[in-house]
């Protein structure tokens, strides 16, 4: 049985893009009412909803920070949202480590010391699940931070690459990110400062090729930025309009 | 009318926009304000939304954000926990409101001494889940919002429904407290919380002293609840479509809400007509 060919000898991948290309990216902010902040971000066909809550009494008053807000981030997966029906237990390692990965990034950015004795609560939904959770997880939740009005430095914005047949690639969707022999990471960075707040890489990459990996996930955080700016504005500019219009 | 509602945000093109990281001033001379920070002596945005400026200060307007308080504003709020001589009251804004047991207006006599007793007696005052309305008296150290009840328009609310907006829909005025000519009394809380009641004169409040912690509601006609439910969704609508709530867009809105039925008010088309002509009659 051969090997799936990732990369073909056009240099396309398999969903047709090639090595240095972006997913499609669609995103949109205020999708729910209830909530202060929720995005809704999709890349590819990776689906996720973020939800921001507070800052509010914390629910666990012991938590509580004399000088600064704490964070909380849940992650959870829907049952639906892989090709095979799974219920995942909320204590699953895999997404606990995701949610603290995500809360220690966005520590980082949250000016906390503006909210002392509250709490921001940060739920995130993944939809649909085509590789690549992690960084759409950080965009949705910067997305919806800012739709909450909760200060923050800069954005985030997280974009993932892999290494495949000698080639850095960006952004690797579900069938590259699961071959065997891909290298992949994930990193984080404040797009204005191009300062990283979190790098994950679980596989082994050879060390003289990280640099150039590393590279590409930068730029494609950069182009993520200017559409999460994009949106943004857009949503930014509707409410001007609307509290404009309000009589 | 579309064509005039742009005509007034065009208007105003002069509205700056920011986005978080993005910096607003070149030079250490200005000041920063709310919603921004500084980094290398250059005053940067932290939220997204309107740069305004006083002079040297800068300061960015998130267009969605939690309520801050400000002294004297009329809140509406549930109490969510008894602890050392305070309650701790819900007021939609970062953190709990605080409302001291010497900030109420403990019933017989004003001048009464606070003594061990009332202390024990604190949940038949206000309970936990109790609705109240009330005034911000102070801050504490931490932004901490300070509350009282030391008045009989304030206190424990009873007879009627509690409804959430968004506060920017509420804007601060001389009176919070309105009776709507179809008899109903409307509590607009500034942090975006409002009551609507059954009317109570105020002469009756003050001939019975003891019924202001009751927590008992009176009998409420059928007219009444009807009344009540129907300005409970004409508010809804209307922030819905984002009118400010006031007491004269609530009275518009209810006439014009009169030939629907009182559970239709909440779908988009008949919210939007509501809107439209509260707006026209409003202009």
């Amino acid at each position: 049985m051969s090997r799936l060919e990732l990369l073909s000898p056009e240099g396309l991948r398999v969903d047709g893009r090639r090595a240095n290309e972006l997913r499609r990216i669609a995103c949109k902010q205020s999708v729910l009412s209830d909530a202060d902040g929720s995005a809704y971000y999709e890349q590819g066909n990776t689906k996720v909803l973020a939800t921001v809550y507070g800052p509010c009494e914390p629910r666990n008053k012991g938590q509580a920070l004399h000088d600064r807000c704490i964070v909380h981030v849940e992650f959870t997966v829907a049952p639906f949202s892989t090709s095979e029906r799974r219920q995942r237990s909320r204590s699953d390692k895999r997404l606990l480590e995701i949610a603290s990965g995500i809360r220690q990034a966005f520590e980082a950015v949250i000016i906390s010391t503006t909210y002392p004795r509250s709490e921001i609560s940060i739920y995130l939904h993944l939809l649909q699940d085509d590789g690549g959770n992690l960084q759409a997880c950080i965009n949705a939740t910067t997305l919806a931070l800012i739709d909450a009005g909760i200060p923050m430095t800069d954005y985030i914005c997280a974009c993932s690459a892999g290494y495949i047949d000698e080639t850095p690639m960006l952004d690797l969707n579900h069938l590259e990110e699961a071959s065997f022999e891909t290298p992949d990471l994930t990193i984080a960075v404040l797009p204005r400062s191009g300062k990283a707040t979190l790098l994950q890489m679980e596989s082994r990459l050879p060390a003289d090729r990280l640099e150039e990996t590393l590279h590409l996930a930068t730029e494609g955080c950069r182009q993520i930025h200017k559409l999460l700016d994009a949106a943004v504005q857009e949503n930014t500019g509707e409410l001007i309009l609307k509290y404009a219009n309000a009589i | 009318m579309q064509d005039n509602e742009y005509a007034v945000v065009t208007d105003k093109k002069e509205i700056s926009t920011a986005t978080p990281g993005e910096p607003l001033t070149s030079s250490a001379k200005f000041m920063r304000g709310h919603g921004t920070y500084i980094e290398n002596d250059k005053v940067v945005s932290a939220v997204a939304g309107v740069v305004e400026q006083i002079n040297k200060l800068v300061t960015v307007r998130a267009l969605k954000a939690r309520y801050t308080g400000e002294i004297g504003d009329v809140v509406v709020g549930r109490i969510t926990e008894l602890a050392q001589k305070r309650w701790k009251v819900d007021v939609n804004s970062r953190q709990d409101a605080i409302l001291m047991l010497s900030a109420i207006h403990l019933p017989g006599g004003v001048q009464r001494r606070k003594s061990e007793s009332d202390e024990l007696r604190m949940t038949t005052f206000f309970a936990e889940g109790d609705l109240i309305v009330a005034e911000i008296q102070a801050f504490f150290a931490d932004g901490a919002i300070s509350i009282h009840t030391r008045n009989l328009k304030y206190g424990k609310l009873r007879n009627g429904t509690l409804v959430k907006i968004p506060p920017a829909l509420v804007q601060r005025s001389r009176s919070h407290f309105h009776t709507l000519p179809c008899g109903v009394d409307v509590i607009l809380g500034v942090n975006g919380y409002i009551w609507i009641c059954k009317h109570t004169p105020l002469e009756v409040v003050e001939a019975n002293p003891e019924n202001i912690y009751s927590s008992q509601n009176d009998a409420i006609s059928e007219t009444d609840r009807s009344n009540i439910a129907r300005v409970a969704n004409c508010i809804l609508a209307l922030s819905h479509q984002f009118v400010h709530i006031h007491e004269t867009a609530i009275v518009y809105a209810f006439e014009a809400s009169l030939p629907f039925a009182i559970k239709d008010l909440l779908s988009e088309s008949v919210a939007n007509e509501i809107a439209v002509e509260t707006k026209s009659k409003l202009q």
